[in-house]
C-alpha cells in the first residue's frame, strides 16, 4: 500500500551526512566520535564489524565440534553407567519410542545451532555483495538469529537441572559431561557473533544495488 | 588541544537497526514510533511507565532472592529423596574445568537478572520523582542495557519444563515454593521489558 511508496523517500543517516547512535538513537554531525548523550563510540559504519563476526563465528563452530563428540550427560544407575552425546541421547530416546522428544532435542541442539551458523555466515556475506534476498527479509533473519541465540542455552540449563536433581545416592546419579562446557561456549560465541554484525550494512546494499541498476 | 563540542541534531532520530533518518516527533499516549522500513520500535511512551517499572522491579528483586533460597524441585524414587534450590542447579557443574560453567550459569540465571533490575531502579527512581539523575546514572543504564541479552531467567524456566518431561517417568518430581516464585518472576521480567521505553530514559537522563 502506502508503505512501499514511503520506503523510497527514506534516507539513511549516511546519505544525510549525520551519524546515529546505535544505543540511544541520538543524531550527531559527521565526524563526532562519541555520543554526547549515552557515551557510545560512534561509527558511520563499523568497518571491523565483519572481522569480529567471522572470528566469533569460527570460535563458535570450533567449540561446536567437541560439544558433539564428548558426552553431554553421564547417567549412573544401579546396574550400569551410560554416557550420552547429544545425538546419541536423541537416538537412544528414539529407540525407546519417544520420537517426539528425540525430534525436539535434534531440532534444538543440532538443527538450530547449525542453522544459526549458516544464517550468520549468509548475512555476513550478503552485506558485501548484492543479494537476491530482500533487505527486510534479511533484517528479519538477523532479528530471528539474535532472538533465538539466547534460547540455545536451554540445553545447558536442562543438564544443570538434571544433574543437580538426580542425585539419589546409590540408586541413580546424573553428572554433566565435558560437552556441556563446549556447547555453552559455542552458544556464547555465536551470540557474540550475531551481536557484532552491524545490521545497518544490510540496508546499505539496497542503495548500492540501486546505483548499479540505474544507468 | 581544544575540542569543539558537536551539537546534537535533536530534530532527528535514526533507527539503530537500519540507519533510516526520521524527523523526531514524540508519539502521543498509546502511540508508538516505529521504523517504517525495518519495523524496529523507536519510541513507546507510556503514561506512568516509570512508576509501573519501579513497582515490578521491586517485586522482581524480592522474588529473585526468595526463589534462590527456597527449595526449587524435589525428587523421590523408591525411597530416595533429593531437593535442590536454583543455586544448587546452577552449581551442578562443579568438577574440574566445569566450575567455569557453574559460575556462568549462576550469573545468567540469578546474578545478571538481579543486577539489571537493581541498576534500572537506581536509574529510574530519581527520574520518576522528578529529581536530577543519580550519580553515574548513564553508566548504570549503559551497563543494564549491555546485560540485557545475557539475562536468561525465562530460558531457565523453560529448561525446567524440559528437564521435568525427561525425568517424570523415572521418578516422582514435586515443585517447591521457589518453582512458583520463579514462574511469576519470568512473567514479571517480560512485563518489565515491555514497559521500557529506552529512548525516553536516555532523553530524561540527558537533561
Amino acid at each position: 500500500m502506502e508503505r512501499s511508496g514511503q520506503i523510497e523517500h527514506i534516507q539513511s543517516a549516511r546519505d544525510m551526512g549525520v551519524i546515529g547512535c546505535r544505543r540511544c538513537t541520538a543524531v550527531w554531525p559527521l565526524g563526532t566520535s562519541q555520543c554526547g548523550r549515552c557515551g557510545k563510540s560512534l561509527h558511520q559504519r563499523d568497518n571491523k564489524s565483519l572481522q569480529r563476526v567471522w572470528a566469533m563465528l569460527a570460535m563458535g563452530l570450533i567449540c561446536y565440534v567437541p560439544a558433539n563428540l564428548y558426552p553431554m550427560l553421564r547417567t549412573r544407575t544401579l546396574l550400569s553407567v551410560q554416557e550420552d552425546t547429544i545425538v546419541g541421547g536423541a537416538i537412544e530416546l528414539a529407540h525407546h519410542g519417544a520420537w517426539g522428544i528425540a525430534f525436539i532435542i535434534l531440532l534444538a541442539s543440532v538443527a538450530i545451532p547449525l542453522g544459526k551458523f549458516l544464517a550468520i555466515a549468509f548475512l555476513a556475506i550478503s552485506v558485501k555483495r548484492p543479494s537476491v534476498v530482500s533487505n527486510s527479509r534479511r533484517q528479519l533473519l538477523y532479528e530471528v538469529v539474535e532472538y533465538i541465540g539466547r534460547w540455545s542455552m536451554i540445553d545447558i540449563f536442562v543438564v544443570a537441572i538434571l544433574s543437580s536433581l538426580v542425585q539419589l545416592n546409590t540408586l541413580a546419579a546424573i553428572t554433566p559431561g565435558r560437552a556441556s562446557l563446549f556447547f555453552a561456549l559455542s552458544v556464547i560465541f555465536t551470540m557474540l557473533s550475531a551481536q557484532a554484525l552491524d545490521s545497518r550494512m544490510i540496508w546499505d546494499a539496497q542503495t548500492r544495488n540501486k546505483d548499479t541498476t540505474q544507468p | 588541544m581544544a575540542i569543539s563540542i558537536p551539537t546534537q541534531r535533536s530534530d532527528l532520530i535514526v533507527c539503530p537497526q537500519c540507519d533510516a533518518v526520521y524527523a523526531l516527533r514524540r508519539p502521543g499516549h498509546g502511540e508508538k514510533a516505529v521504523c517504517k522500513r525495518c519495523h524496529t520500535v523507536l519510541i513507546t511512551p507510556r503514561r506512568k511507565a516509570g512508576m509501573q517499572i519501579i513497582a515490578v522491579s521491586v517485586a522482581i528483586v524480592v522474588l529473585i532472592i526468595a526463589a534462590t533460597i527456597f527449595p526449587f524441585l524435589k525428587i523421590s524414587a523408591v525411597g530416595a529423596h533429593n531437593s535442590v534450590s536454583i543455586l544448587d542447579a546452577a552449581l551442578a557443574f562443579s568438577d574440574g574445568p566445569l566450575i567455569l560453567l557453574s559460575l556462568t550459569t549462576a550469573a545468567l540465571i540469578v546474578f545478571i537478572p538481579l543486577a539489571r533490575v537493581l541498576l534500572s531502579l537506581y536509574v529510574l527512581v530519581p527520574l520518576v520523582l522528578d529529581r536530577p539523575p543519580a550519580r553515574g546514572a548513564k553508566a548504570a543504564f549503559r551497563l543494564a542495557e549491555a546485560l540485557r541479552p545475557w539475562s536468561m531467567a525465562e530460558i531457565f524456566a523453560i529448561g525446567c519444563a524440559v528437564a521435568l518431561v525427561k525425568i517424570s517417568d523415572l521418578a516422582d518430581v514435586q515443585f517447591g515454593p521457589a518453582f512458583w516464585m520463579f514462574g511469576i518472576l519470568v512473567v514479571l521480567v517480560v512485563v518489565q521489558d515491555r514497559f521500557y521505553c529506552r529512548w525516553s530514559v536516555w532523553n530524561a537522563l540527558d537533561k
